[in-house]
């Protein structure tokens, strides 16, 4: 009877875990890191790098990347919970990057010209949420017309230049924040992180979650609970700003040079990727934040698999929604149920017989 | 009767939600050319029974046989290749559509050029004509029509695939007296052409008006099959609830009257407050553990003058005071933050947060005029959800349940609880019992009494005169958007008096 029991206990345990989300997600980065793995036999090695001060090797070049995936996915988490979406979050990297770059190359401070740049991606997230909350506009066309006219705005930044700032002094800190180490570790990443933890402790802690969520469930209803939807829906659009501005700085950092054209360029797609991947509905409602960074480090999982198979170039972008594509079909509770689903079939086409017999 | 064979046997029904039987060994059989109806309280397992016959929901365990074959349904589609055809209770129509259009939706006639329109509104039109419904235009768009059309229009529709089995989940709960004799009339005509119909609704008078044969079910169980003619009510009622009757009978005398002292102040007064084309400029004052009846037809204006005192639509006219005090209630967050709150008449659309658990829901309003960012501590929050999932009898007593999966009586007590727990000085409920069982209903009007004695000011809005007149000390009758009188509510006040002023007022003017 115990025994019976204590199996009973098992098996659910196993079904939740399959039910779950995230391990179809860490399922899919496991097996993506075994497969580069096989194909070149250093990719888990590890070296100490005494040059940077950290690790280094495929995988903390990987995280290196993630970095920016973890700052627009956390960011688009909260838009879509409220059955939002930002269309501008690549463009908004690119503005930032660009307003950074100039002011360096103009000789401002590196901290003014960071907290330009996120002052930046703050006002274009700004502009969304009003239009969005108050105006009542549709968040697909709002942060549509953002990315088309980010683009623009960076180009003006620039005068149409892809500003470069890696020679002029002083943009140590910007440049240590993406390419620097903090215990060896990659420190844009640990910055990442420490963003993303922060969000997920702040909207779970405080209310702020939970009323993002009723409001991407049902406007209306939140509204007569006293929730203000405006106040809600402009909070996540100022958040998703200023996180894709800081991803700009990641992006440009790294190179120290903006490139108005690719910073940021289809960025918002991976976004959307990882939010999905991370199991958080497109039509609103419960969000799951770490879901969602899991996603954004498999998307650059990813990229960095592309690289180590050596996928031609022009198949990656098939390569890439291939993957994207496999991880959403086992998350589907619907292949989950198949096994049990057959079963009943058959059961079914048995009892017929009989009645037929 | 008794050698008639049963067109649909269900036996031994079981589904499982996680963590709940829904329905555990339910047997359910349906008989061509008779109404039978489902019978339980909110919770019994009604809907998740249907939902097992539409192959909405899967069967764990159990069987069903249609015309004598096992069958498996596995998707809506299965059920109404299967012959069976169902009737939501909020209709689910295309109103951008036309009459015809929604009738044939899928069924369309087709001519060499795609769809032939004029074969299709001619076949609608026969449809219709054979529910007695000739009299509407199939070219004419469904929302000119009224709801209770749109009800009858969405059973033509279902007969079009000739369904051998009709299900009508509460069709009745919107519609008024007349209507459900419409309804009725083609009830009966579908009927007498051999189908079985399965009823599920709230009102045992129409039960003992329509219905041939009961099958009752509680908490998920089959209690008894039986005949309507040979079950009377008080019995019937012992078995939905588990309870005699006696027990019941206790609230249904009326209250006794608040009276209001002279010199009293009201709690709430408002004074000329209206809103164009919704409610004409009102005076109303509610004191203290006062009930006050909101009584008038469907379009009276009703629920447009409890919204206006909670700050749902912004009045445009009028003076709002608050213990004497003036405010300006522009928005619910400010009507909360006062201590007026309003549970709404439309719980699906207004009311309840679906994806959010039964405990989110309790505390949203609470924690929204306290603030974002002042979270409400785990053991206030603790105690709250305890003291009220307890004092309103929640089932199943889990507040980590999402509230989705609650029957609609418990839906709307989570809802209840929601406004107590900001500890409201006025409470305004828009038709709180609509569409909730026998059980639930008089657990709500118990609590409505209990309220007022307290202390606390109430405004009670029905569409039923009968708990109006048994709730209220004063009613306020209303029309066309209008309040036409204010009623003492003493013994000498019947849902006569009520009907009666409704009935004079249209004369006068």
């Amino acid at each position: 009877m115990a025994a019976a029991e204590k199996k009973d206990d098992k098996n659910n345990v196993v079904a939740k875990l399959l039910g779950n989300n995230l391990t179809w997600s860490v399922v899919a980065l496991i097996a993506l890191i075994i497969i580069c793995t096989i194909v070149d036999h250093q990719f888990l090695n590890l070296s100490w790098n005494d040059n940077t001060g950290g690790l280094a090797g495929p995988l903390i070049t990987m995280l290196q990347e993630s970095a920016r995936y973890l700052m627009i996915a956390t960011g688009m988490t909260l838009v879509i919970s409220t059955a939002g979406i930002d269309l501008s979050v690549g463009s908004v990297m690119a503005v930032a990057g660009a307003t950074a770059m100039q002011l360096l190359t103009n000789g401002t401070n590196v901290w003014v010209a960071i907290l330009v740049a996120l002052a930046i991606g703050l006002v274009i997230g700004s502009v969304n949420g009003v239009l969005v909350s108050i105006l009542g506009l549709q968040p697909f066309i709002t942060t549509l017309i953002m990315m088309l006219a980010g683009r623009g705005i960076a180009k003006v930044i620039t005068s149409g230049e892809n500003t470069d700032a890696s020679q002029v002094a002083g943009g140590e800190p910007l440049r240590w924040m993406a390419n620097g180490f903090i215990l060896g570790i990659p420190a844009n990443f640990v910055i990442a992180l420490v963003i993303v933890i922060a969000v997920g402790l702040v909207s779970r802690k405080t209310a702020m979650g939970m009323m993002i969520e009723s409001v991407g469930i049902n406007q209306e209803a939140s509204r007569m609970t006293g929730i203000n939807p405006r106040k809600i829906l402009f909070l996540v659009y100022a958040i998703s700003g200023v996180l894709a501005a800081i991803a700009g700085l990641f992006a440009t950092a790294s190179v120290m040079r903006v490139d108005v054209v690719k910073t940021g360029q289809d960025l918002e797609m991976y976004a959307i990727l990882a939010v999905v991947i991370g199991g958080t509905s497109l039509l609103g409602g419960k969000f799951s934040l770490a879901g969602s960074a899991l996603g954004a480090v498999i998307i650059a999982m990813i990229r960095k698999t592309i690289i180590t198979l050596g996928v031609d170039s022009a198949a990656t972008p098939a390569f890439f929604a291939a993957v994207v594509i496999i991880i959403c079909v086992m998350q589907a509770p619907k292949v989950h149920n198949l096994s049990a689903e057959l079963k009943r079939k058959r059961a079914l086409k048995d009892s017929q017989k009989a009645v037929a017999a | 009767m008794t050698d008639k064979q049963p067109i649909v046997v269900m036996k031994g029904i079981t589904i499982e939600f996680p963590g709940v039987k829904a329905l555990d060994g339910v047997n359910l059989r349906l008989f061509p050319g008779e109404v039978h109806a489902l019978m339980g309280e909110n919770g019994a397992g009604k809907s998740t029974m249907i939902k097992a016959l539409t192959g909405v929901y899967k069967i764990d365990a159990g069987s069903i046989t249609v015309d004598g074959k096992p069958t498996q349904l596995n998707g809506t589609l299965d059920a109404q290749n299967a012959g069976i055809a169902t009737v939501y209770q909020e209709v689910n129509l295309c109103t951008n559509l036309s009459i015809g259009e929604n009738v044939m939706l899928g069924h369309e006639k087709r001519g060499p050029f795609g769809i032939d329109w004029k074969k299709t509104h001619a076949e609608a039109r026969k449809h219709l004509a054979k529910m007695g419904l000739d009299h509407l235009n199939p070219r004419a768009p469904l929302s000119s029509i009224s709801i209770a059309m749109q009800q009858l229009v969405a059973i033509a529709r279902a007969m079009v695939i000739d369904a051998k089995v009709l299900i009508l989940d509460e069709p009745t709960s919107s519609l008024d007296a007349n209507e459900v004799q419409d309804l009725f009339a083609i009830m009966r005509k579908v009927r007498d052409s051999g189908v079985a119909i399965l009823f599920v609704s709230h009102f045992l008078d129409q039960i003992y008006e329509i219905t041939d044969r009961l099958t009752i079910l509680r908490n998920g169980q089959f209690i008894k099959e039986v005949m309507t003619k040979e079950t009377p009510r008080d019995e019937l009622i012992g078995m939905m609830i588990g309870k005699s009757a006696a027990e019941l009978s206790q609230i249904g005398a009326k209250k006794a009257r608040r009276e209001i002292k002279p010199g009293e102040k009201p709690v709430v007064t408002i004074k000329q407050l209206g809103r164009k084309g919704q409610i004409e400029p009102t005076n109303q004052d509610v004191y203290a553990g006062e009930v006050v009846g909101f009584a008038g037809l469907l379009g009276s204006g009703r629920t447009e003058l409890g919204r206006l005192m909670f700050g749902a639509d912004k009045p445009d006219h009028g003076e709002y005071m608050l213990n004497g005090k003036k405010v300006n209630i522009d928005s619910p967050y400010v009507a909360l933050k006062n201590g007026i709150a309003y549970s709404t008449e439309n719980r699906r659309d207004e009311g309840i947060v679906a994806d959010l658990t039964v405990r989110q829901n309790m505390l949203i309003a609470l924690q929204a005029i306290r603030g974002m960012f002042n979270p409400i501590p785990k053991k206030e929050a603790d105690e709250i959800v305890d003291k009220y999932m307890k004092e309103l009898n929640v089932r199943p007593p889990d507040p980590n349940k999402l509230i989705k999966n609650l029957s609609g009586g418990n839906q709307q007590k989570v809802l209840i609880a929601r406004w107590l727990a900001i500890q409201p000085k006025l409470l305004i409920l828009d038709e709180p019992t609509r569409g909730i069982d026998i059980g639930a209903k008089a657990e709500i009007q118990q609590k409505v009494l209990e309220l007022a004695a307290e202390g606390m000011g109430v405004v009670f809005i029905s569409s039923e005169l009968e708990e109006v007149v048994r709730l209220s000390d004063t009613i306020t009758v209303l029309k066309d958007h209008k309040k036409i009188a204010d009623i003492v509510n003493d013994d000498t006040v019947s849902q006569a008096t009520i009907v009666e002023t409704i009935a004079n007022s249209g004369k006068e003017a």
